[in-house]
């Protein structure tokens, strides 16, 4: 191969014929995000489950030691998974592993990074480890997802590095009303900024509090600059077909499957509804004979402190 | 007359291979159903992730008429996801694939995400300037058959490859502006 001749960069070369790698670039992140659109990550809590998520046609997993809907239930405080069960769950499949670090708990994401995790979900379902910082992302190799509840919440991530954004929804309550309300502030905030003029950006972005590169860079898009995912109460194929419809590029499903009657089904189903998002005679055809979804709850019954989307600033 | 491409539209990074053979003044169509296929001058399996993408095929009904197009020589190009659904042998997993493009691919080769990276190749086939690559969790291939053009290598393992009307790549030139591998493509519809 006439490689040398035409190579600079050669000396930095471990190959005896490639030119250097460099990794972990803002492109292999997005990137990641990119190949996990159009499809479905599902909460799993041991191998078994994970299989059965990778079986189902599942994008990607989170591994975790509790889904949202028990969490909610025993209280306490939820940490990062043990990194035993996170092996485990690596080891059960080959498609992408993802676990959970508590909000601004940095040492923990360091560990899930050491662990080989392929993304950190720096979450609102855990307890949070500050109140007033969030973890700087951009110091880490591993690509980070961050939930936001409006479109200033999203770019304020995607400014500390977040690779890609879920709109929070409210996680294991089986009601998909907040993912709604989330995806509406996101797609209606993004809306807003491309009807403004110009000198009106700056003032937005105060408004927002958001960056105002950002800012710009929206109003001139029309799209958030990382892919815009869906989480938090989905529970069957019609709640994702409906968040899909709202915007969302992928959803995640936390306690809606692993809490239903048939899991395996449901996953499936829910994977297909994702594709075929804007068919509704095939989402007819999808919705049919899953057995019972996970029971959820009715949010206005919740009190200020028990919604776990409040967490995050 | 614009070339007629489908993009297969089941999961994975679809919109960015329809912007770029938009880009390259090709007509990219969405494919999600049997139907979609007719009419085409040439297909694009995209990224994404390969189980996903194979289950999904076999579930909608399109592995069969894809399968029998594939067999009377219709143009595919698999980027990443997409070659790994393509290849003969995938190292160690029992999932849905054609199995025509006579290689064989180890999937995640590189290791986990912290792993992937970019790097520029040589690429004459493309002119003279490098190519910059992105591989993400990208599969190596470990085997090239003979009938197989390796196009560009990346530490001595071939990373773009071409068996007649078949194109390949570990590699996502859909997330990067130079558009040169989408025009090969093109080039041999």
């Amino acid at each position: 191969m006439a490689k040398k001749a035409m190579n600079e960069g050669d000396m930095n070369s471990g190959g005896s014929n490639g030119r250097s790698r460099e990794i972990a670039t803002w492109r292999n992140k997005v990137g990641l995000a990119e190949m996990l659109k159009g499809g479905v990550i599902m909460d799993v809590t041991n191998a078994e489950q994970a299989k059965i998520a990778e079986e189902a046609g599942a994008v990607a997993v989170m591994a975790l030691e509790r889904v949202p809907a028990d969490i909610r239930v025993e209280g306490g405080v939820a940490r990062m998974a043990d990194p035993d069960k996170i092996k485990e769950i690596q080891d059960a499949v080959s498609i992408p592993v993802m676990a959970k670090c508590r909000i601004g708990h940095f040492a923990e994401a360091q560990i899930l990074e050491a662990l080989g995790v392929d993304f950190i979900d720096e979450s609102e379902v855990l307890t949070p480890a500050d109140e007033s910082f969030h973890v700087n992302k951009l110091l880490f190799k591993v690509p980070f997802v961050c939930g936001c509840r409006d479109l200033g919440e999203a770019l304020r991530r995607i400014g500390e590095g977040a690779a890609m954004i879920r709109t929070k929804g409210e996680a294991g309550s089986g009601n998909v009303v907040e993912a709604v309300r989330h995806m509406r502030a996101v797609v209606g905030g993004i809306r807003r900024l491309q009807s403004l003029p110009a000198e009106e950006l700056m003032t937005e972005a105060k408004n927002l509090g958001a960056p105002y590169d950002l800012v710009v860079e929206v109003a001139r898009t029309g799209k958030l600059p990382v892919p815009n995912f869906s989480a938090g109460g989905i529970a069957t194929p019609a709640d994702a077909s409906l968040v899909m419809q709202l915007g969302a590029e992928s959803v995640f499903v936390g306690s809606g499957i692993f809490k239903s009657s048939d899991p395996g089904r449901r996953a499936k189903a829910i994977v297909e509804a994702v594709t075929r998002y804007d068919d509704p005679k095939a989402l007819a055809e999808i919705s049919r004979g899953l057995g019972e979804p996970m029971p959820g709850i009715d949010v206005r019954q919740l009190d200020e402190k028990q919604l776990l989307a409040l967490r995050g600033w | 007359m614009a070339k007629k491409v489908g993009v297969l539209a089941l999961q994975g990074d679809f919109e960015r291979h329809l912007a770029a053979l938009d880009e390259c003044g090709a007509e990219g169509r969405v494919v999600r159903l049997p139907a979609e296929l007719d009419g085409l001058d040439g297909f694009v399996i995209p990224g994404g992730e390969s189980t996903t993408i194979g289950k999904l095929l076999v579930r909608f009904g399109l592995f069969g008429p894809l399968a029998a197009l594939l067999k009377d020589g219709f143009p595919v190009y698999g980027s990443c996801a997409g070659l790994i659904v393509l290849a003969a042998e995938i190292a160690g997993y029992d999932q849905p694939g054609f199995r025509v493009f006579d290689l064989a691919v180890d999937r995640n080769a590189y290791g986990p995400q912290v792993e992937s990276f970019e790097a520029d190749l040589d690429a004459p086939a493309l002119g003279p300037e490098p190519l910059r690559a992105v591989f993400i969790r990208a599969p190596v291939v470990t085997r090239a058959g003979s009938g197989v053009e390796v196009l560009a290598r990346f530490e001595d393992r071939p990373v773009l490859v071409r068996q007649s009307r078949l194109l390949g790549s570990t590699f996502h030139p859909e997330l990067t502006p130079d558009r040169r591998v989408h025009n090969y493509f093109l080039s041999i519809l």
